[in-house]
């Protein structure tokens, strides 16, 4: 009989825990949203939203050039990342013997590890210099985040899309070669097709993960606030924004800070109802 | 509406891909190359040890490695418990229903979130509201939070893992579920258990947003949980996006990214070994 209620036990305190991550998620979204939706319907969220004026000092709180950076980096991070990330899960997956797969694909995983602020300094060092001999501008640009981004994002696509493409069906490779198609026809006919539910997935988790990066974007990025006009302006993101004045702002200029946090929440939430359901979806997707 | 004969399409498709392929792979490999080769001549046993002197211009990182030390190991040993927990619930205790839907989501959610965010909550919630300060014990709690997705995943799948002969043999000869979780399917998932962990400190060791509104950047070594510490990310942030001194930001650099590294290899070790044993 003691045993049975020591089960019991068991059992409540593991429903309990069970609720830890959703309960941590409501807290963390409460927290956010109580502190910046008051001060956006306050200020009104078409002010908020699509004014260019960020002067805190002078309660000015417009984040639209913000905005406008994170889509701008995200984008560009996106036509960089997505493209090599894809060839390079096709190629592993298709055109290499499984013995090389078996090395590389945890070697690049493994890559995935790089602290954000390792790339930012590489980029710094390396790549503005390199952007400002030979295209213009001040080299710390939207193009230098995009490029970072770009090159950060792609473990996330090669690891995911890799699994999409690897649990397409054997029979439906045997069945394209079997009719005459070269491994590539195969390829871009077949498994493509078959595996695009998880391809599409991967591409979106990257973009969520380009949009929330912070460090690597501040160091890259610029951070002048105003709308960029070309690759080669100064930007500043939402997430830089944030953690650029987080540590000295008060009052009003901190919810505006927790506003501009509500934003990139709702950004970064709706990728990941995409992402989910497009996993969810398709042939190669996880059940 | 051919343009080129199949042959063809062939041989430039697999030189493009297996180009992007050693573009990417190049890429990563010439970033670690060269932290390393900039880095690891300021690196040794005295820049590990001592302290570092006028804010990290001259000296070496004992402060920053000892909040590498403790940071990732109390958000472990937060997040250890209620990610087992949570998994060990949802594969053993219940049935796929609405409301292990509903953990789920909730749990690929949170693993969304950028840690910006979770940087901003740890400081309204930990630091600021519950008073905690800058220290340790909120930037373990913060990173706890961001890592328990990581933990759940991991465990979860080592749990599923586990044959269910395991779990038939343990209830005939008459143990409860909490014995069989405890005694069979805990100890056999065990190496899963320690990837997930060992992901986790990675995830800790190079994260820098949710540290550094959360735990702060003190120099100082911390006497107590509530003391603030600085970790080898942050430290290497300040240094090289304040200019303070390359040659110490390179060293650092390469420090943390051999820990992370490493860290992540026993990782995939241990998954790999777990993985070839169950296949057999």
């Amino acid at each position: 009989m003691r045993l049975l209620s020591g089960e019991k036990t068991v059992e409540r305190l593991l429903v309990l825990i069970a609720f830890s991550a959703i309960t941590s998620l409501l807290v963390i979204a409460v927290f956010i949203f109580k502190e910046g939706v008051p001060f956006i319907l306050r200020i009104g969220p078409s002010e908020f939203l699509l004014s260019s004026d960020w002067e805190p000092a002078a309660g000015k709180f417009g984040i639209y050039p913000m905005i406008v950076a994170s889509l701008w980096v995200t984008l560009g991070a996106m036509l960089i990342g997505a493209p090599l990330g894809i060839a390079g899960a096709v190629f592993l997956n298709e055109f290499v013997p499984p013995q090389v797969m078996r090395i590389v694909k945890p070697t690049i995983e493994l890559l995935a590890g790089i602290p954000s602020v390792v790339y930012g300094f590489l980029g710094v060092m390396v790549l503005a210099p390199l952007i400002r001999a030979h295209a213009g501008g001040p080299g710390l640009s939207l193009l230098a985040a995009a490029v970072i981004l770009g090159i950060m994002i792609l473990p996330t696509v090669i690891s995911i899309s890799t699994d999409a493409i690897s649990a397409v069906p054997n029979s439906y490779r045997e069945g394209a070669l079997a009719l005459g198609a070269t491994r590539w026809q195969a390829v871009h006919m077949v498994i493509l097709k078959a595996a695009r539910s998880g391809i599409i997935a991967s591409i979106i988790l990257a973009m969520g993960r380009a949009i929330g990066e912070t460090m690597a974007v501040i160091m890259v990025a610029g951070n002048a606030v105003k709308v960029p006009h070309s690759a080669l302006d100064s930007v500043r993101t939402l997430t830089a924004n944030i953690a650029l004045e987080m540590g000295y702002a008060a009052g009003a200029h901190r919810q505006a800070l927790f506003a501009t946090g509500v934003v990139l929440f709702v950004f970064v939430m709706i990728l990941n109802a995409i992402a989910t359901q497009a996993i969810r979806g398709g042939p190669g997707g996880r059940r | 509406m051919r343009l080129l004969p199949p042959k063809y399409t062939q041989a430039i498709a697999v030189t493009l891909l297996g180009g992007a392929t050693l573009f990417t792979l190049a890429v990563l490999l010439f970033i670690i190359g060269f932290v390393l080769d900039k880095g690891l001549p300021a690196v040794g046993l005295s820049f590990l040890f001592s302290n570092p002197q006028d804010m990290g211009r001259a000296g070496g990182i004992f402060p920053t490695v000892i909040g590498t030390l403790l940071l990732p190991l109390l958000a472990i040993a937060i997040a250890l418990p209620l990610g087992v927990g949570t998994a060990v619930y949802l594969t053993e205790y219940t049935r796929e229903s609405r409301v292990t839907a509903v953990i789920r989501f909730g749990t690929d959610c949170l693993a969304g979130i950028p840690s910006i965010i979770f940087g901003l909550f740890g400081f309204i919630f930990f630091v600021t509201m519950l008073k905690m300060g800058w220290s340790l014990l909120s930037g373990g709690l913060t990173l706890a939070i961001m890592i328990l997705p990581t933990i759940i995943r991991t465990t979860e799948e080592a749990i599923k893992a586990v044959p269910n002969a395991y779990r038939e043999v343990s209830f005939s000869l008459g143990a409860t579920r909490w014995e069989t979780v405890r005694k069979v399917v805990l100890p056999n998932a065990l190496p899963g258990i320690v990837t997930g962990v060992m992901l986790g400190i990675g995830r800790c060791i190079g994260e820098t947003a949710a540290v550094i509104f959360t735990a702060g950047s003190s120099l100082r070594l911390p006497n107590t949980p509530f003391d603030s510490v600085r970790t080898m990310a942050v430290h290497f942030y300040i240094l090289a996006r304040e200019g303070i001194s390359n040659d110490n930001a390179y060293g650092t650099a390469a420090v943390l990214i051999i820990a992370v590294l490493t860290v992540n290899l026993i990782a995939y070790w241990l998954m790999h070994r777990f993985i070839a044993k169950r296949s057999r």
